[in-house]
């Protein structure tokens, strides 16, 4: 079992939800449910995380943001999409400002649904996430052979 | 004068869990210019109006905002049925004004949690979300929902609650207190929490008024503005109330009203279900709206005084609804009292507004 799977951390990004999962998201890390049992830690800086959580739905402003944050995101990397709207524009999909669900701008690995969504729901997502992201991981270790470019002969 | 630096705060940032972006303007250390840019969350609500039909619409105004989104229905609520004049039982009204001041406790305890990370204090934060969950426990073994829990309807109140129930609550909150107490105490007279606020952001109460600045920011400057005054539904029914107001005007007084706030609602919970009248919850809608009729109501959020309006127009669609937010209000008084201050007290000047972004966007 790699590092990354006993404790993935996560990055979380409020697209244009009503506050709702945003705040069930940040439930799931405090005392009653307390992620970070599982070694789940909430981190601002896109470099460190692994899984993107997003809540709401995606227009225009947001658009390039969600997209800046995810490819800023190393590999292996995997997105949450995280309740109705952000599953499929929820019940504002007929809004004039809402373009729809997240995998509209970035690759999907996992959908929570509800309205808003519950702590333990995230949980099953992480959970279910952290094996793609294992897959992931594997796969990339077979294409990444490279090896580091130093040299300690004297070429004089 | 020294050079001028520009720094962007936000959208993504680590003390607001929503996106709005502020370009500060420094010199040095000082920030002299907070510019604000919003529209990350606008998604078009109001429109949408004229899609779904009045009853429908009250679980689109439930999702305007996730902490406040009882109030918005009961708002909202409260306008359509004052533009169809359709009376609403007494035990529906003492249930609203409940749930209501208990979304107020849980927004309250959301907000002490988020102030308490944005100073550094992790475990404060876990401590009051951890008293949050008692309040969500209550409208999840009611409703079914813990957030968003679709309770408030046009006529009334969707769900009964029985009188055994409510006392089960009060017995609840009663416990929460005696925690709260001990949390509160950590924010009002832990020194470093008081060397972090006291005198941080101040806004006087002649700008307070000139911002027209609303709710709990407001009331810290000086201003004795509650909509809650205004004693309509069951506030009517209180045997007294007047809202806590502070003169410091600065980020210490504006913790302390709300945390004063909470013991209020606890309060005013124990003073309702106690008198709480028995019948009928809900006075089903019939009918359309008249083309032209107007409605305007107000009602006391968490976060300050909302205002609704909505207008008919012959069918079961509306012609016109418009909510506006208490955030959007208390925008400008942010960026005055962001000026002057230091660029490490941008976090918390910003989280004293409470600001609630999704509201003001909708």
């Amino acid at each position: 079992m790699s590092g990354t799977k006993k404790s993935p951390w996560i990055i979380h990004y409020d697209g244009s939800s009503c506050n709702g999962c945003d705040i069930e998201v940040l439930a799931a890390l405090t005392p009653l449910y307390d992620a970070e049992r599982f070694g789940v830690i909430n981190t601002g800086n896109p470099k460190h995380a692994d899984i993107f959580v997003v809540t709401g739905a995606i227009n225009e402003q947001n658009k390039n943001v969600v997209k800046q944050i995810y490819d800023q995101m190393l590999e292996p990397k995997i997105v949450v999409a995280c309740g109705a709207c952000a599953c499929g524009g929820g019940v504002y999909r007929e809004c004039y400002n809402v373009s729809g669900g997240v995998d509209q701008v970035i690759p999907v690995d996992a959908y929570v649904s509800g309205c808003a969504i519950k702590p333990e729901s995230l949980f099953d997502a992480i959970v279910a996430g952290v094996e793609i992201l294992e897959q992931k991981r594997q796969a990339l270790k077979k294409s990444n052979k490279a090896k580091p470019n130093i040299s300690t002969k004297d070429k004089a | 004068m020294s050079k001028r630096t520009i720094i962007p705060f936000g959208p993504q940032h680590p003390v607001l869990p929503e996106p709005v972006h502020l370009d500060l303007v420094l010199e040095d250390e000082l920030v002299v210019d907070a510019i604000p840019r919003i529209g990350f969350v606008h998604r078009g609500l109001e429109k949408l109006v004229e899609k779904r039909d009045y009853t429908q619409f009250v679980y689109i105004t439930e999702r305007i905002c996730g902490i406040c989104s009882f109030g918005h229905s009961y708002g909202y609520s409260e306008c359509i049925e004052q533009l169809m004049q359709i009376e609403v039982p007494p035990r529906a009204q003492y249930l609203r004004v409940i749930f209501h001041e208990l979304s107020r406790i849980h927004s309250h305890l959301l907000w002490l949690g988020l102030m308490a990370d944005a100073f550094g204090y992790e475990a404060l934060f876990m401590h009051c979300w951890r008293l949050r969950e008692t309040v969500l426990d209550i409208f999840e073994r009611i409703t079914g929902g813990r957030v968003i829990f679709s309770a408030c309807n046009v006529g009334g109140f969707k769900r009964e609650v029985s009188n055994n129930q409510l006392a089960g609550i009060v017995t609840e909150l009663e416990k929460l207190q005696q925690e709260y107490k001990t949390i509160s105490k950590a924010f009002l007279e832990d020194s470093s929490v008081k060397n972090r606020m006291v005198g941080i952001g101040y806004i006087s109460k002649k700008d307070a008024t000139m911002h027209s600045m609303v709710g709990p920011f407001a009331r810290a400057s000086g201003l004795a503005i509650d909509e809650r005054l205004d004693k309509v539904g069951a506030y009517g029914e209180l045997s007294s109330f007047v809202p806590v107001t502070s003169e410091d005007g600065d980020c210490y007084a504006r913790c302390a009203v709300r945390i004063e706030e909470v013991n209020q609602s606890i309060a005013i919970i124990k003073e309702l279900s106690g008198k709480i009248p028995d019948g009928e919850i809900m006075n089903k809608p019939k009918g359309k709206i008249d083309k032209g009729a107007l409605a305007m109501t107000t009602l006391e959020q968490p976060r300050g005084q909302a205002f609704y309006y909505a207008k008919g127009n012959g069918t079961k669609f509306l012609e016109r609804m418009r909510v506006r937010t208490p955030t959007s209000q208390n925008l400008s008084g942010l960026v005055a009292a962001l000026q002057g201050c230091e660029f490490a007290d941008v976090p918390v000047i910003i989280l004293t507004i409470d600001p609630c972004i999704s509201c003001t966007e909708r």
